[in-house]
Parts: C-alpha cells; sequence; structure tokens
C-alpha cells in the first residue's frame, strides 16, 4: 500500500504563502484535493509529484522523501494540468516514449493507450488532439508503468460531460484496485460524484478532512444569505422573522429588498414561498447572495 | 474507458538507484527531434547553407586565396555562424521544454538528471558539429582547397567551440527563460562585438579558445588566436565542465511553480 504523507508542510514564493503548514496522509483510493482556484492544490500536487521543495516540513511517500528523488517516480504516476506534451510527436510516440524512460517498452505503451481508450487515435500528431484527447494521453503517459500513486492536477477541466464520465471511471477503477489516487478540483460536485474522500483546502491552509457527506453537512449547514425582494417586504420580514430557520433580516432601504439570513437552509427555502402565498405576498427577486465557491470556502476555514 | 482490468498495483518495491548510465536514447530522440521540428531549426540550414554560398561565390570570383578563405571561416563562420548555431542547439535543447512544461514528461521518471544534462549536452554538440563544423570544413575545401590545413585547422575550432557553446547555453536554458537572448548577447555582442573593441575581452572567448586549438592544426600563422593553446584547453575544459555539472544540479532542484 502506498500512502502520501504530508506533514506540517508550507511554501511560500516570496512574501507570499501558497501552502501553509498542512498536515495530511493519502493513503490507497480516490482522494479529491477540493479548493477554489488559487488555494494551493497545485502547489501541494507540485510538491507530492517532486516538483516543488516544501519550504518547511515534509512530504514523503511511505516514508521515503519525494523532493530530489528521481527513483520515486517508480511508483508516481503524474498527469500534470498543463497542455504542453511534445506536439510534435504522435499519441503512441509520446507513450512509447514515457514507456521506455521506465525501462519498459511498447507492450506496456499499448496497454497504457487500451486502458484509456486512445487506439483509434494513437496515431496522429498530438498538435492535432482535442483538450480530452490530450488529457487521456496523458493519463496513459503517467500510467504506463503501473504506478500505485497517481497524482492529476485539475484533470476534469476542460472536458465535455462523457469524457468526465470516462475519467471518473478510469479513476474510481484505479481506486478500487488499491491504488492512491489524488485529483483536484475546484467543483464540489466533480469531487463528491468521484472521490470517497476529500480533503479541502483553502487561501493555502487544510480546511476540512473527511467523506463528501461530512464535507456536504459543513457546506449546506452554513448561514445562507439570500437577498429578497416582494410587493411588501416588511410584511414579509415580520413573517420570515417568526420563524427559527431566520437569524436576522434587514430591510435593505438603499437598493431596496430584504437581506435575509437563514441558519437552516432546508427548511428555510420551503418556508418562503409558503410565507409568501399565506400573506398574499408576491416575490419579485430571490437570491442567494454569498453562494460564490469562495464564501463557502470561506465559511469553511472559519468553522 | 475499457473494461478490461489493469494488474493491482505491486507494494511499492525498494527504490532501486535510477539508471547509472549517462546516455538516454529516448531522452536524446525527443531533443534532437524538437531541435529539429521547430521553425528556429531553419537557420541552422540556412547560415550554413548562406556559408557555402559565399565560399562558392568567392572562388568563383576571387580564385583561391588563403587569406581572403581565412577571412571568411575566421569572421564569418567562426565569428558568427558557429556561435549562432550553438545558441539554437545549446538553448533548444531544453529551454522550450522548460518554457513550456513538457520537461515533466521527462523529470517524472526514474532517469537520474544528470543522465538528462548530457544526453542533451551530447545532442547539442552533435548538432552544432553537424551545422557549422561540417559545413566550415566543406566551405573551406571549396575557398581554397583546404591549402595550409586551413580548412581543416577552422573546422577543428569550429567542432571545438560547438562542445563549449553548447555546454554554455544548455546551461543558459536551464536557468533563464530567455536563454535566447542571452545567448545572442554572449555570441554577438560579447564574443563579435567586444572581443574586436577590447583586446583584453579576448581571452575570454571560447571563440579564441577554440582558435588557439585551430592554430596548431593549420599551417604555422595560417590561423591566428589571442590566447596560448593551454590556456585554451584548460578554459574550454573548465567551462564545458562547470556549465554542465551547473546545469545538472539546476534541472535536480527544478521547481516548477503551479499557475495560481
Amino acid at each position: 500500500m502506498s500512502t502520501l504523507h504530508i506533514d506540517h508542510a508550507s511554501r511560500w514564493f516570496g512574501n507570499v504563502v501558497a501552502v501553509n503548514d498542512i498536515t495530511m496522509t493519502i493513503g490507497p483510493g480516490v482522494t479529491g484535493l477540493l479548493g477554489p482556484n488559487g488555494a494551493g492544490k497545485s502547489t501541494l500536487i507540485n510538491m507530492m509529484g517532486g516538483f516543488l521543495a516544501p519550504s518547511n516540513g515534509s512530504v514523503t511517500l511511505d516514508g521515503a522523501t519525494i523532493w530530489r528523488n528521481a527513483g520515486i517516480y517508480r511508483h508516481i504516476g503524474l498527469v500534470p494540468e498543463r497542455e504542453a506534451m511534445y506536439d510534435f510527436l504522435t499519441g503512441r510516440e509520446f507513450v512509447v516514449a514515457n514507456a521506455e524512460l521506465h525501462g519498459l517498452g511498447r507492450r506496456e505503451a499499448a496497454r497504457a493507450l487500451a486502458t484509456v481508450e486512445m487506439e483509434y487515435a494513437q496515431d496522429r500528431k498530438i498538435a492535432t488532439y482535442s483538450k480530452g484527447m490530450r488529457q487521456r494521453v496523458k493519463m496513459a503517459s503517467a500510467l504506463v508503468h503501473d504506478p500505485s500513486v497517481l497524482l492529476l492536477d485539475e484533470p476534469f477541466n476542460g472536458m465535455d460531460p462523457r469524457q468526465r464520465m470516462q475519467l471518473m471511471e478510469l479513476l474510481r477503477r484505479m481506486g478500487d484496485e488499491g491504488r492512491t489516487v489524488l485529483f483536484s478540483s475546484h467543483i464540489l460536485e466533480e469531487v463528491e460524484q468521484l472521490a470517497s474522500h476529500i480533503e479541502v483546502v483553502v487561501a493555502g491552509r487544510h480546511a476540512a478532512s473527511g467523506d463528501f457527506r461530512k464535507i456536504r453537512r459543513l457546506m449546506t449547514d452554513r448561514p445562507h444569505r439570500y437577498l429578497v425582494r416582494s410587493d411588501d417586504d416588511r410584511a414579509l420580514a415580520g413573517a420570515l422573522i417568526a420563524d427559527p430557520s431566520t437569524s436576522g433580516i434587514e430591510v435593505d432601504l438603499v437598493d431596496g429588498g430584504l437581506r435575509v439570513q437563514a441558519v437552516d437552509f432546508g427548511r428555510f427555502t420551503t418556508l418562503l414561498p409558503r410565507v409568501a402565498r399565506d400573506h398574499g405576498i408576491r416575490l419579485l427577486t430571490v437570491s442567494p447572495s454569498d453562494e460564490s465557491l469562495e464564501s463557502v470556502f470561506s465559511y469553511l476555514v472559519a468553522a | 474507458m475499457s473494461t478490461s482490468t489493469t494488474t493491482p498495483p505491486a507494494p511499492p518495491a525498494p527504490a532501486a538507484a535510477p539508471r547509472a548510465s549517462l546516455f538516454h536514447p529516448t531522452v536524446a530522440r525527443l531533443t534532437y527531434r524538437a531541435l529539429l521540428g521547430r521553425r528556429r531549426a531553419l537557420i541552422l540550414f540556412v547560415l550554413p547553407a548562406l556559408l557555402i554560398v559565399i565560399a562558392v561565390a568567392v572562388r568563383a570570383l576571387t580564385g583561391a586565396d588563403d587569406s581572403t578563405a581565412g577571412g571568411i571561416l575566421g569572421g564569418f563562420a567562426l565569428g558568427t555562424m558557429v556561435p549562432l548555431i550553438g545558441v539554437i542547439a545549446g538553448t533548444g535543447a531544453i529551454g522550450p521544454e522548460i518554457d513550456d512544461g513538457s520537461v515533466v514528461y521527462l523529470l517524472s521518471k526514474p532517469v537520474s538528471r544528470s543522465t538528462i544534462i548530457f544526453t542533451k549536452l551530447l545532442v547539442a554538440i552533435g548538432v552544432t558539429v553537424a551545422f557549422s563544423a561540417l559545413p566550415v570544413l566543406l566551405a573551406g575545401f571549396l575557398l581554397n582547397g583546404n591549402s595550409q590545413q586551413i580548412a581543416v585547422g577552422y573546422a577543428v575550432s569550429a567542432a571545438v567551440a560547438a562542445v563549449a557553446y553548447s555546454a554554455l547555453f544548455l546551461l543558459f536554458g536551464t536557468i533563464t527563460r530567455h536563454a535566447v537572448v542571452f545567448g545572442l548577447v554572449y555570441a554577438l555582442v560579447w564574443e563579435a562585438l567586444v572581443g574586436t573593441l577590447v583586446p583584453g575581452a579576448r581571452t575570454l572567448s571560447v571563440q579564441q579558445w577554440a582558435l588557439a586549438i585551430g592554430q596548431k592544426v593549420a599551417a604555422e600563422g595560417a590561423i591566428t588566436s589571442d590566447v596560448q593553446l593551454p590556456v585554451a584547453i584548460g578554459l574550454l575544459t573548465a567551462l564545458t565542465v562547470a556549465a554542465t555539472w551547473y546545469a545538472g544540479r539546476r534541472l535536480k532542484a527544478l521547481t516548477l511553480a503551479g499557475e495560481e
């Protein structure tokens, strides 16, 4: 079994702290590294992939330091986010070259290409590939030596739904086979569908860790804010505040409308239309005012 | 994707030492295909072709003349063409891969980074020799039929310079995104301009070191250098070894900052 240990790792670039004292353990199965853009996910993956030294702390695979350890790549397969590959090669040439660099050959390359179902385009130049095809050839190059650890940086970016489903299926299978699969994403749904375990990183800090149910609950249990406009704001405010699902209502005199803070998300969403109907109030606008991923994540950090 | 199952991963075997050899054929293949496949590679063909055309034209117009031959081979070939081709081959052997990030695929392998640098150096030297020393030899024979060993002398100089330039510009390629600019500044400003204006600067010039070796090969007085032969050999070796060593060191600690 292969386990990645990140122990009090920090990484800063000049004055900017990209990763701040993170400790996590990633074992076999599929783990999703979730966080908004700029949270430090790539920095973490680069440290796990041996392309960045932690400024502080340690990053190890089964006890072996990853930084400056070329031998570690016998066990790690890396799928970088960047698009650049050797575009002048065909997909097959590229995967064969990757196999040869592992001391393997055409047989292993063919197997990897079959695993990602790219045989049909393997003799075309990579330059002609779509983003999804590139992603699959990158996968093949990472799988060619049958690694026990697979690191993927934003693998679903730019994929269409069908490609996304296929890749999810493949990663799920890799996890079921006992490999340690870690992928990063800034989309909760993506992570939720695939990962049995989720690590949330926000602003360089480790915000949460657990299975998706726990993370989902953390995310939905937070106070939600809504902007509500109706034809009788004050009457509506009075009726809403009587219910325990709300914790505060402000009449916004500038923009017009009510700023409602709901503590019980589920209950509030059914309460609002019912209250409006019962009081004969017409709802004009109901919009969540802090649904951006950033605010969801920053709530997690504060929690 | 396909339902064929792959074999479950074996527990990591104790990490064996990366391959000890200094040359990896796959790295070499990727490097020269990248080098010759780029548009920049056109210069690799254009410059030697220009040299041959000049040689043929001069020979046809003025006949065989040793000092004219020396002027063209020393001035244009050694002074401009060899360093330019060295810049393209040396920086091109690694710079673009580091720039666009594709070098990840080479580095995330159990291949020692010294092997990668050394292989790339050999490819850069090979390309530089093929596109500079060989055309110099041919142009020399065309100009004056190798009288006074001028063709062979300059060709040897070009080959020697190719080694040092490749190492130097390969190093530039690993340390800066602007390797081509730095390479051109070194080749054209330092070697060509400062070298002609400031006599002392010539002592620190790959071109002069290489000429010192050519001087030994060619007939007495046919090729001149400002540097003594032992000094030249010492400096050429020191530069090549130091640049290669440092490039390998840089590659070992190459970091890929995230794009965030």
